[in-house]
């Protein structure tokens, strides 16, 4: 049986909001009776973009993840609902208007926060994968239709095919430890919501300071050597990927022909070690 | 004898046509029923003659000459009206015929405006436009600043506005061929935030639905000037309105003479060209007779200012060329830089979404970025990588820099500089410092920018190595660094390096692959500053083609009035200012100063202006508000589609509506003129029918309508509309342009759009600057320079007086040799306001810069209650207000005690505006981040004095010229200081 999936690269998303708007556009003032009232005009995100910045001032990063509803497998929100919230066979879960009015407290039952409360209609609404017009032969959602950096989509998938995809593309999904077996899978959500340690390599002669380029740099955890690179013309170098508060690590740089140098650094979020000459 | 025979039938069969319309078409029975005229139709002997008598929705018609018809419409010759009177007939010939009194017409302009509409719309009954897409709903087509769309319609109501998808019959996009990949965009159009937008701001609570007054606005007695932005507004009706407005153009023109009308628009309107800002709105001002207001290059400034003096380009108000660069770039290109650029942001400049999925295959083929700029920006997130952080304003610096690292390490083309360039040597002296002591070292430079030496001698040795492209600005020609108080010395120096490695080397060239796609640039569809159907040959680019396409009465305004746009406040409150020339028909243009009130003019009495963005777009603005208010500005009348900034400083406020309520035609990202074939950003040139999809909302009329009812007051209606409607100018328009080759006429308006086909591989337009390169004629296909430009013989050489790219610049050194400001060869200036003024410094420590935003174009998105105003990047909501947002380095906020979304105010002498924080790592420390282009305009007390909630952060930048001897705002060069709002006003 197949079922609907989004799916969103991280690394894609600049923050264009499109997504944001084409499903206020598609929702602002219109019904679509069967599956949702109308958005309200202001307040609601059934699409939120979300922002992470990582690193200091100049080795910085920034990411953008788009979150929907997760159409989660094993939904709270339906378990909570009495019937007013379903999943569909496609995976598309859906509040009905109907049934879910005066229910305010099913906007807590989400653990991903993306219910919202409707206060003039007096019901909880969300993300409702444009079901309308998917039914209606529409091949994408209007989020994804309007987004042209090709960082969301909306598929229909067997599970192998989906287990054949989050192989091949390394997708994940958004805090999986909650349980509740999301319909939308992410990737590079490391730029979100992993760390980094970085720094910037150089070297001195004759009171010049240049970029120290090609130098290899080496990443302990303990004594375990868990990543390498080589510095970029600007000397810089990054380790991503790495477990927010993961505490102590060390970075060695081996520039060639000459001693090693260490630094540590404690990881709390993403850091910028700064200027290390060798 | 024959033609009199024919004429007859004529008059004959229209008799018979007009019945039949009637009877088969109620909209032409309705039409018919508005007016009771006697219409007649004759030679001007009278020798022949046929009388139309509509009464009460009837016809009756009759040969003979009536003695006291309402309307006449004479021909000197039957064979003239046997010419004219086909159809199909040649609109060249019937203006030829107009302007000869070989046929004339005779009668109020309301009457003669009908006649010609029933005639007309002969031609064009039961018109068939959008496609239905069941459920009583229809899709129609219109396209805006942001990209083509889609709209769907049910009910006379837009229910959803999409970007377009193209069908099968559509034509294949275009395929590059780089490094054994082949790279095509999707057969589909994109569009740019603002763009989706559209139904949140069409359906605005802040929507102008009716004509209004100001309330203590007495035009036959007490005007209260001094109340304007503070009193309130009372509902008019149109006639009202509109004899308010006529009467006060006649009292304008007769109590003071010529150029007492001030006309100005903001610089984008809604798109369309039939009713974008240099169309609808010339035409009308050129037939009364106005001074205009004279626009700074506000996206170029330091290009047409700078870097024109050193390699041409005017007719692009000095930014570059930028043909097939998109294919060479993919090619060849290991290196690109961005400088001050950040297309995704800016979407170059109404280039939608097209360019990022080129810049993702950039990516994809490893070409390595470096971005410039102050801010990390929206291209550097997508797209990472070094990111260099001057301090804003001294970019000049590091460019110094890299060529001292180049020179010094001999890493630029050398062959190229000795047969392409003049002038190196005396620039080469100052780079080392033989001339003022100082080497323009990497360490030199940072002590200028902060930013460290050592990277900039990395990016020195990486581009000087590799073949680099150079992105300056979203499109070649733009950038935040261009409008700092050193901005020419930026762009001259963007030219500079190019002309030390190689401009127009394969894999060396200017773009971000923002342009420069292979598109057809040799399909005729026109962009909008071609003027539209403007006639206006000197304010407009219509002399380039549009005179030969579409014949049309050229308009021509009487006064000579000026006024340069960031002078407006001088101008009406000083009642005199000084400005320079934004002409980009030869480098010399812009040395012609000129001065206000011109010689025997009238003082500005009446400001008459297209909509209200100044207050967020020009600089120290609160001098905007403040004008308001001076005595001798008798009557503003503000023509606008909703209520917001300036609109509400008007004494009248005629209420406009938008391209989806009107007709109009036009092509996206399609600018012509002062960016010829701009459309190479776009991935599809698509022809778009602009569908009138819904009426006007309330009371509101396109602009087109709103100045063919002032016409027909001022009885210039038939020189305004020459009889034709909006639709009818479309098609006017249409038959103008290539698209009659391509696509029949009645297919266009039912489908609604046309994708020009790519041309085949082999006759796309070479890359850029190649020819120069290879020292060949020139072969891009680009009208400039104008002949006369050229010295050794047409298309030879670039428009500068050697023909090569000049270090050191003879434009300047005829000018003013000695100019301190802009010596022909470019030497480090600091910025007159940044860390270097000490003491200005020292009371505002942060220096703030305000590009051009992200989420709005212009003020087009902003405020309106608009879906945009929820983004998290654009506003944030504060209480029940959204706050246009400020960004301050992590370091700087937490010396001020500020966190995320703390309401903050930003101020220095010149005012004071309130913004929620971003605190961002984004912004280097010691600079705010604050886009321009806020359409709110908010004071908390006395407008022009009092600090503003709307966010026009522009109250805050200089007034100052960025050269004494230009026309050139400097806006990103601007000290503050920031605090924690304390909810008091400052005064």
């Amino acid at each position: 049986m197949k079922e609907r999936y989004f799916i969103i690269d991280v690394a894609r998303c600049w923050d264009c909001n499109n997504c944001f708007i084409a499903c206020h556009d598609e929702h602002e003032g219109n019904n679509w009776p069967g599956y949702t009232l109308a958005q309200p005009r202001h307040g609601h995100r059934w699409i939120d973009v979300r922002r992470r910045e990582r690193g200091q001032y100049p080795l910085i990063d920034v990411a953008y993840r788009p979150t929907p509803c997760m159409h989660c497998k094993d939904a709270p929100c339906v378990k909570a609902s009495g019937g007013a919230i379903s999943r569909r066979e496609d995976g598309i879960v859906l509040i009905d208007p109907e049934k879910s009015m005066g229910k305010k407290e099913l906007v807590a039952s989400c653990p991903y926060g993306v219910i919202f409360w409707n206060e003039e209609q007096n019901v909880p609404q969300k993300c409702t994968m444009c079901a309308h017009l998917l039914d209606d032969g529409w091949e994408q959602p209007r989020c994804a239709q309007a987004c042209f950096a090709g960082a969301l989509k909306a598929v229909s998938l067997e599970e192998e095919e989906l287990q054949r995809m989050i192989a091949a593309e390394g997708l994940e999904q958004l805090h999986p430890e909650k349980g509740t077996k999301p319909n939308v899978y992410y990737k590079n959500l490391h730029r979100f919501d992993k760390e980094f340690i970085s720094g910037s390599a150089a070297v001195k002669h004759d009171d010049v300071v240049d970029c120290a380029q090609g130098v290899q740099v080496k990443l302990y955890r303990a004594d375990e050597m868990i990543g390498e690179c080589l510095t970029d013309a600007f000397g810089d170098f990054r380790f991503d990927g790495l477990p927010r508060n993961s505490g102590e690590y060390r970075v060695e740089l081996q520039p060639e022909g000459s001693s090693s140098q260490s630094v540590h650094a404690d990881l709390a979020s993403s850091i910028n070690l700064g200027t290390i000459i060798l | 004898m024959l033609e009199k025979t024919q004429f007859s039938m004529l008059l004959f069969g229209l008799d018979k046509s007009m019945r039949m319309a009637a009877a088969k078409y109620p909209a032409y029975r309705e039409k018919l029923g508005e007016m009771n005229v006697v219409l007649q139709f004759k030679l001007r002997d009278n020798s022949q003659g046929r009388v139309f008598t509509f009464a009460n929705g009837k016809l009756n018609s009759k040969s003979g000459i009536h003695a006291d018809p309402d309307v006449v419409i004479s021909f000197e010759e039957a064979a003239t009206a046997v010419r004219l009177f086909k159809p199909g007939r040649s609109m060249l010939d019937f203006i030829s015929a107009a302007k000869a009194f070989q046929v004339e017409t005779l009668g109020s302009d309301e009457q003669v405006c009908w006649v010609s509409g029933i005639i007309n719309l002969l031609f064009h009954l039961n018109v068939d436009y959008g496609v239905d897409v069941g459920n009583g709903v229809r899709r129609y087509t219109n396209t805006t600043n942001g990209g083509p769309v889609f709209v769907y319609v049910k009910d006379d109501k837009i229910i959803r506005i999409t970007p377009m998808d193209f069908e099968e019959e559509d034509a294949d996009p275009w395929v590059v061929s780089a490094r054994g990949k082949k790279f095509s965009p999707p057969k589909k159009a994109t569009a740019s935030p603002y763009a989706l937008a559209w139904k949140s701001m069409i359906y605005s609570k802040d929507r102008l639905l009716y004509p209004m007054k100001r309330v203590d606005f007495d035009p036959d007695g007490e005007r209260n000037p001094q109340n304007r932005g503070i009193s309130g507004y009372e509902r008019i009706s149109w006639e009202e309105a509109l004899d308010l407005v006529v009467k006060e153009i006649k009292r304008a023109k007769q109590k003071h003479g010529p150029g007492a009308i001030l006309n100005g628009s903001g610089s984008h309107h809604t798109w369309g060209a039939l009713g974008y800002w240099l169309s609808a709105r010339p035409r009308f001002f050129n037939t009364i007779g106005f001074t205009p207001v004279v626009h700074n290059p506000d996206s170029w400034e330091g290009w047409y200012w700078g870097a024109s003096h050193h390699w041409g380009q005017t007719a692009r108000n000095g930014g570059g060329e930028t043909y097939n660069t998109v294919e060479d770039c993919l090619k060849h290109c290991e290196l690109i830089v961005f400088w001050s650029s950040d297309p995704e942001a800016t979407s170059g400049v109404y280039g939608a979404g097209d360019g990022t999925i080129r810049r993702q295959w950039m990516e994809e083929l490893g070409i390595k970025v470096v971005h410039i700029d102050p801010y990390y920006n929206h291209t550097a997130a997508l797209f990472p990588g070094k990111w260099l952080a001057p301090r804003p304003g001294t970019d000049s610096a590091m460019i110094l820099a890299l060529a001292y690292v180049w020179i010094t390490e001999d890493l630029y083309d050398k062959e190229y500089v000795a047969n392409r360039t003049v002038g190196f040597e005396k620039w080469k002296e100052h780079v080392l410092g033989e001339d003022d002591g100082i080497p323009k070292t990497p360490e030199w430079q940072e002590g200028e920018t902060g930013v460290p030496a050592k990277d900039v001698r990395a990016l020195a040795r990486e581009w000087g190595t590799k073949k680099t492209y150079l992105n300056s600005g979203g499109i070649i020609g733009f950038g935040g660094a261009c409008r700092t108080a050193t901005g020419t010395d930026w762009a001259r120096g963007m030219v500079y390096l190019m002309g030390m490695q190689g401009l127009g080397k394969p894999g060396v060239n200017m773009g971000g692959l923002q342009q420069g796609t292979p598109v057809d640039t040799r399909f005729f569809f026109p962009g909008y500053s071609e003027g539209g159907f403007s006639g206006d040959l000197d304010g407009t680019a219509a002399a380039v083609n549009m005179y030969q396409r579409m014949p049309n009465l050229m308009t021509r305004n009487t006064s000579q009035q000026a006024v340069p746009r960031l002078k407006i406040p001088e101008a009406i409150m000083d009642g005199k200012c000084e400005g320079y020339p934004t002409n980009p028909m030869t480098i010399e243009g812009q040395f012609f100063k000129f001065g206000f009130p011109a010689p025997g003019h009238s003082p500005i009495t009446m400001y008459y202006k297209y909509g209200g963005s100044h207050m967020g777009t020009m600089c120290d603005t609160n001098r905007y508000a403040n004008m308001y208010r001076t005595q001798s500005l008798e009557c503003v009348v503000n023509q606008a589609i909703w209520f917001e900034g300036e609109t509400k400083f008007a004494d009248i406020i005629l209420p406009a509506c938008t391209n989806f309520e009107r007709w109009d035609i036009g092509e996206h990202a399609n600018c012509g003129g002062y960016i010829q074939h701009s459309f190479t950003q776009s991935n599809h040139r698509i022809a778009v029918m602009q569908h009138k999809c819904i009426e006007p909302l309330g009371e509101s009329k396109s602009d087109f309508q709103i100045f063919l009812e002032l016409s027909k007051r001022l009885g210039i209606a038939n020189l305004f509309s020459e009889g034709n409607t909006e639709y009818e100018w479309c098609k006017r328009y249409f038959d103008a342009t290539d698209l009659p080759n391509a696509i029949s006429w009645k297919k266009f308006i039912k489908k609604g759009y046309y994708v020009i086909p790519p041309l085949p591989e082999n006759r796309r337009d070479p890359v850029s600057y190649r020819w120069f390169y290879e020292g060949r004629q020139k072969d891009t296909p680009e009208l400039t320079p104008l002949p006369g430009d050229y010295t050794d013989g047409f298309r030879k050489g670039l428009q500068t007086q050697s023909g090569k790219i000049e270090f050191e610049s003879s434009s300047l050194k005829r000018f003013d040799p000695d100019d301190p400001e802009r010596l022909p060869v470019f030497k480090y200036r600091q910025s007159w306001e940044g860390p270097n003024t000490t003491e200005l410094f020292e009371k505002y420590p942060l220096q703030m810069i305000s590009p051009h935003p992200k989420f709005t174009f212009h003020t087009m998105g902003d405020g309106k209650d608009s879906v945009i105003n929820d983004i998290k990047d654009h506003r944030v909501l504060v209480g029940d207000r959204y706050y246009w947002i400020a960004r301050i380095n992590t370091v700087d906020a937490e010396a001020r005690g500020i966190e995320a979304n703390d309401l903050i105010e930003l101020y220095n002498d010149r005012g004071s505006v309130v913004c929620a924080a971003q605190v961002s790592e984004r912004v280097r420390p010691g600079t705010i981040h604050s886009y321009e282009s806020c359409a709110v305009y908010e004071p908390v007390g006395k407008p022009g004095v009092t600090t503003d909630l709307g966010g026009c952060i522009n109250i805050l930048t200089p007034s100052r010229m960025m050269v004494e001897k230009s026309h050139a705002m400097a806006g990103n060069s601007c000290l503050i200081e920031v605090c924690k709002w304390n909810k008091e006003e400052r005064v």
